[in-house]
């Protein structure tokens, strides 16, 4: 085992050098791409024995991700953002052929406007597509999370693709300390993939991905692979003991942070949930009790798991780093929709604050955990928000001044 | 054409893969192209299809192969081959896979895939020197729609969305020379009613390695508006008149496999076909189809 300073982007690559994958089929895009150039040299330099080929789109390469998993090899994928959504009539129609594999995606805002920098709605649009998914906050967990995934994928129970998630840029491009196991451990853990007779052979045809007629097949089929995910709820939790006899980490379906004796709790995913982390060890220094629940399983969602440890809160502040226009933020709506009659179930408080990378300050923390307090005494929760500061406001209204300006100087002389 | 074991009528196979009772309609000039392929390349195949008539064949729990089968998507078919070639590839180099089990990756698909959506996919896997075989059923439009107007359509033809009198504005791509232009191993044109020389361009195919892509014209009783017992004759008359150039592409040549001569006049083609019958009736469109014999007479007086 070793200790390096790794990016998310590199613990992604790291994660599928250990699982020992066969396959990756690639596609570049920001800010994903060091994780197949990663490969690409390992590959060349034979540190790890696996085949890179560049599609010419994420939608060719999902396809070809699946078809290789369904001849019965061991694939790795990675995508952002666009490319998500480019790859999206796949990323549905290949959780239905039941062929695990892993997919890395490095979450990145979604246009328009065009933009770089990350949040969540990109990889909550795959949220019903069959895959399920592991959100990461820290390179480490990156790194864990894809080992973890082959063997979740992989399990004669479950059969489905896996998503591992990690912010674009807080995650991807930043380093922190990471444990690299050796490869023999990881081979104990993670045993070398068995297709069990799902593969293509000249000896033993198979027809697969066939299409149905009416909706009892339809029905069928699509609820089968919502009973494989529901079952990968108790099979995460299984290898989850398993992981951490091996390598001595700790990566439940649910973080609990600090909740204990915590009457109100902040509710979020991904690498801000670090800053929700950092905001309730200073609340707790004034003497606040105050935690944070952060789900690492969003498909399966871990409704159990939730309940147990949001019922008897006083609130808790959800904190959404993505839109669904016209609703409002995802996370707050399902949460909600598992506490719902619940008796003792807290006072939800959504925000929405994060998007395309806007970054979440120490103060509104603070300012979020006092709403909660209010509500919590009051019983009635505030509309849900938009964290965005009047500072922020002002700037807006300069760049528009300034646009305005110009198209009437531009104007002027034609 | 190189000369393989199939020379004559006689050399074709007589006992046939592909399974009867399936969901294509009565004449359907693309299952009869099918059935022919299939005989020569053999059980040693993976179909990986894209969204189209042939989607129906494999229908839960029933399938007419005796070979493997993938369904993917409109446009990713051919990415679906690579992924089906690199696995194998890789477990025969791993030692994971003896290669008497090895499969060939055979795409598909019709020609709304092949000639539009599925094109860019198919540019790539050319591109990526994938050794794959892609067979494309040419009916040309969207046939499993109820025939909409596809890049493979013909100048003049009624479809579903180009019904005035004027018929599709457009004309047909030149898919043999885009597929061509990309230097492949192999490209040819075939049709099941010249079944000696589909068999004989198909085994040559079979023998070499590399991306090889064959479009088969699939006269379509229902979309182009004929009875069904008309198929084969239509399909002869495609190449008689020249609208159908049968050839194929090696080695940076292009080789006509057959040079109709004389060649009967295009409207004997057309006019059994409802789709032009617009063309005929209520009087006869001269001007268009003096274009029509014009553009056919143009192609073969650039080959000779």
């Amino acid at each position: 085992m070793t200790r390096s300073l790794l990016t998310g982007n590199a613990a992604a690559a790291w994660g599928a050098r250990l699982a020992e994958v066969d396959y990756v089929p690639a596609f570049p895009i920001t800010p994903q791409t060091e994780i197949i150039e990663t490969l690409a040299q390992w590959f060349d330099s034979r540190a790890a024995q696996g085949r890179l080929v560049t599609l010419e789109s994420e939608h060719s390469m999902v396809t070809a991700a699946a078809a290789a998993a369904a001849t019965g090899v061991r694939v790795f994928t990675a995508t952002s953002s666009q490319g998500l959504m480019y790859a999206m009539e796949m990323i549905y129609t290949v959780a239905g052929w039941r062929v695990p594999f892993v997919l890395a995606n490095v979450s990145r805002a979604l246009a328009s406007p065009i933009t770089l920098e990350p949040d969540h709605t990109d990889i909550l649009a795959a949220r019903d597509s069959g895959f399920l998914q592991i959100h990461c906050a820290t390179c480490q967990e990156v790194l864990d999370s894809v080992l973890i995934a082959y063997r979740l994928a992989e399990h004669e129970r479950v059969r489905l693709p896996v998503i591992v998630n990690l912010d674009g840029f807080y995650l991807s491009f930043t380093r922190e300390p990471v444990e690299i196991p050796e490869a023999e451990t990881v081979r104990r853990f993670l045993p070398a993939f068995d297709a069990d007779g799902v593969e293509f052979r000249a000896s033993r045809p198979i027809s697969q991905a066939v299409a149905v007629l009416g909706g009892s097949a339809y029905s069928y089929f699509r609820y089968e692979v919502h009973l494989a995910s529901l079952q990968a709820l108790p099979v995460y939790e299984e290898i989850a003991v398993a992981f951490e006899k091996e390598f001595g980490r700790s990566h439940p379906a649910v973080e609990a942070y600090r909740c204990e004796d915590a009457e109100i709790v902040f509710f979020m995913i991904g690498a801000f949930a670090t800053k929700a982390k950092d905001a309730v060890d200073r609340l707790r220094e004034s003497g606040w009790k105050i935690g944070l629940v952060r789900p690492r399983l969003l498909r399966p969602y871990p409704t159990e798991a939730l309940q147990r440890l949001l019922i008897g809160r006083h609130a808790a502040v959800v904190v959404d780093q993505n839109l669904s226009m016209g609703k409002g933020g995802v996370l707050y709506s399902e949460l909600a929709s598992v506490l719902y009659g619940k008796a003792g179930a807290p006072v939800l408080l959504g925000f929405v604050g994060g998007l395309g990378g806007r970054d979440l300050s120490p103060e509104e923390f603070y300012e979020m955990a006092k709403l909660a307090r209010d509500a919590a005494r009051e019983g009635v929760a505030p509309e849900p928000r938009l964290l965005y500061t009047s500072g922020e406001m002002r700037e807006i209204g300069k760049l528009q001044a300034i646009a305005l300006s110009e198209r009437r100087e531009i104007g002027d002389r034609t | 054409m190189s000369e393989g074991a199939i020379r004559s009528m006689k050399d074709l196979p007589s006992t046939h893969l592909l399974g009867a009772g399936t969901a294509m309609c009565a004449g359907c000039g693309g299952l009869g192209a099918l059935h022919e392929v299939y005989d020569i390349l053999g059980r040693k195949t993976v179909f990986v299809n894209a969204a189209g008539c042939m989607t129906l064949l494999s229908v839960y729990p029933f399938t007419p192969f005796r070979s493997g089968w993938l369904y993917t998507s409109m446009a990713s078919a051919p990415a679906g081959a690579q992924g089906v070639r690199d696995a194998l590839d890789i477990l025969i180099a791993k030692g994971r896979l003896p290669t008497e089990e090895d499969v060939t990756a055979v795409v598909l698909t019709g020609d709304g895939s092949a000639y539009g959506m599925g094109l860019s996919a198919t540019s790539a896997a050319i591109e990526r020197n994938l050794d794959f075989l892609y067979l494309c059923y040419d009916n040309e439009g969207y046939g499993n729609t109820g025939q909409q107007a596809s890049g493979a359509t013909p100048h003049g033809a009624k479809s579903a969305t180009t019904a005035s009198a004027r018929g599709y504005p457009g004309y047909k791509k030149d898919l043999f020379s885009i597929w061509a232009a990309h230097k492949p191993t192999y490209v040819a044109t075939v049709v099941g009613a010249e079944p000696l020389d589909l068999a004989k361009k198909i085994e040559k195919a079979a023998r070499l390695k590399g991306p090889r892509l064959v479009i088969a014209l699939a006269p379509c009783p229902t979309g182009w508006d004929f009875d069904p017992e008309l198929a084969v004759e239509i399909g002869r008359l495609a190449v008689k008149t020249g609208v159908w150039p049968l050839k194929e592409y090696a080695d940076g040549q292009v080789v006509h496999t057959r040079i109709p001569h004389p060649r009967v006049p295009v409207e004997e083609y057309l006019k059994l076909q409802g789709r032009f019958g617009h063309l005929f009736e209520p009087r006869r469109n001269e001007a268009m189809l003096s274009e029509i014999q014009a553009q056919v007479d143009k192609y073969w007086d650039a080959v000779a």
